[in-house]
């Protein structure tokens, strides 16, 4: 990851570039990651290909690293930041051109919090895999989600707390859902630095996610599920 | 004087005198001497653990259960002076599990401000600091999350908080100025609270 000031990346052929972007990420350089998409783009590559193998492809290898204790939380902040530079450029093109939208998650830090570093990258993360993401931010009392899970037509909804003292709130989330007769009308996912498996299935989700990739992994595999449940 | 590094890392040894161990936070260690000097506590021996394992709660009930069972057979009993800490609970049950006390309520910030008034207060938005975090400040949030690297991280960190209150142990004006500072770089209003020891004293006068 060194001598990035000596390289060209429009000299660089495909493969090279989407391994330079990877190293770009991995780095944090939100203008080289924009140069990149933008070279691609000019090459007539699109805008979903860019997304799944340059970025996500990328960002994949951060996560990695992130949970084997490689890299830490301002490491992949910074990658965080390159790729939302490059998701930016891809957004409204991935609207025009069509691509595949896999479901769609309502997601918020519940109420009570304030912290959103983990919400903010798993909405980042589900984009990049397709999903359309409903982001309803932080302190978000039950009916935020209740009414935007509604009114959306989601297929997700998504928790993230960071405190031990208001993680237990997602339980008063689901137990609305359970209240008014939707509970399983929606995949809920929960997700946050003080929780665990044995939480999430204490409070009746559906499953926890313990980092970003791991929440892509579990929607997608829940997603599926329910397309098979609904064609049988 | 103990050092604060020393706190921070590698926490603070047992003497061996008095009836009872407090193993704590090395977080507490100064405030904790200074009641027990005040209130004549000579039966309490103070054992510290690295107030850095605060950056990882996950680590915190593992090692209080190690310094607990290495130590407990030299005392007739032992304190646990660690509220939960962002356990998730777990310190309470290793603590329930081992049969010793530990300290009520979610953090030193709510045993300092009192448990009920700082649970009255519910500011979702305040960012804590106590006498210890204020001198250690660089060590537990500007180097942990980068910001000496990348202060532009600054606003994803802290830019859901609005203020900095300083809940003060001391009459200290050059803490205050630092922790003024630390507020000024975070970029957040500065509040002080001057709350001393709060119930971290009966807390341990009835250890």
């Amino acid at each position: 990851m060194s001598d990035e000031d000596d390289i060209i990346l429009s000299e660089l052929n495909d493969e090279e570039l989407v391994q330079q972007m990877f190293d770009d990420l991995y780095d944090g350089l939100k203008e080289e990651i924009e140069e990149g998409v933008n070279i691609l783009l000019e090459r007539g590559w699109e805008p979903y290909r860019i997304l799944t193998e340059a970025l996500v492809g990328g960002m994949t290898i951060v996560g990695h690293d992130f949970r084997d204790g490689i890299l830490f939380v301002p490491e992949v902040l910074l990658a965080a930041n390159a790729m939302k530079g490059g998701m930016a450029i891809l957004k409204p093109l991935l609207a025009e051109t069509g691509a595949p939208r896999v479901g769609k998650m309502v997601i918020g830090t519940v109420k009570g919090d304030i912290h959103d570093i983990g919400k903010n990258l798993v909405g980042m993360m589900m984009e990049g895999a397709g999903f359309e993401v409903v982001d309803i931010g932080i302190n978000n009392p039950v009916e935020n989600y209740i009414e935007t899970a509604r009114t959306e037509g989601a297929d997700i909804i998504g928790m993230s707390a960071l405190l031990t003292t208001t993680m237990p709130y997602m339980k008063v989330v689901i137990d609305g859902l359970v209240a008014e007769g939707i509970r399983d009308d929606y995949i809920v996912l929960v997700g946050g630095a003080p929780l665990n498996e044995e939480f999430g299935k204490a409070i009746g989700a559906d499953a926890y996610c313990r980092d970003a990739a791991v929440a892509v992994e579990t929607a997608k595999e829940w997603m599926a599920r329910k397309h098979n449940q609904m064609s049988a | 004087m103990i050092d604060d590094a020393a706190l921070r890392d590698e926490g603070f040894a047992a003497t061996g005198g008095g009836r009872v161990l407090v193993v704590a936070c090395g977080a507490l260690a100064h405030e904790i001497l200074a009641i027990k000097a005040t209130n004549g506590l000579d039966h309490l021996d103070l054992q510290c653990l690295p107030a850095i394992l605060h950056n990882h709660p996950d680590r915190i009930a593992p090692a209080v259960e190690s310094a607990v069972t290495e130590r407990r057979d030299a005392y007739e009993r032992v304190f646990v002076a660690y509220a939960d800490c962002g356990t998730g609970g777990a310190l309470a049950t290793t603590c329930a599990r081992l049969g010793v006390e530990m300290i009520a309520g979610p953090h030193c910030y709510a045993f300092f401000d009192g448990l009920d008034r700082f649970a009255a207060r519910d500011e979702i938005d305040a960012f804590y600091l106590t006498d210890f975090l204020a001198r250690q400040f660089d060590a537990f949030v500007t180097r942990p999350l980068g910001l000496d690297r990348h202060p532009e991280l600054r606003e994803a960190y802290f830019g859901n908080y609005r203020t900095l209150v300083y809940l003060a142990q001391t009459e200290d004006a050059a803490l205050t100025e630092r922790a003024r500072a630390a507020a000024a770089a975070l970029g957040l209003a500065f509040e002080r609270r001057f709350v001393g020891y709060g119930e971290l004293t009966d807390a341990l006068t009835s250890a």
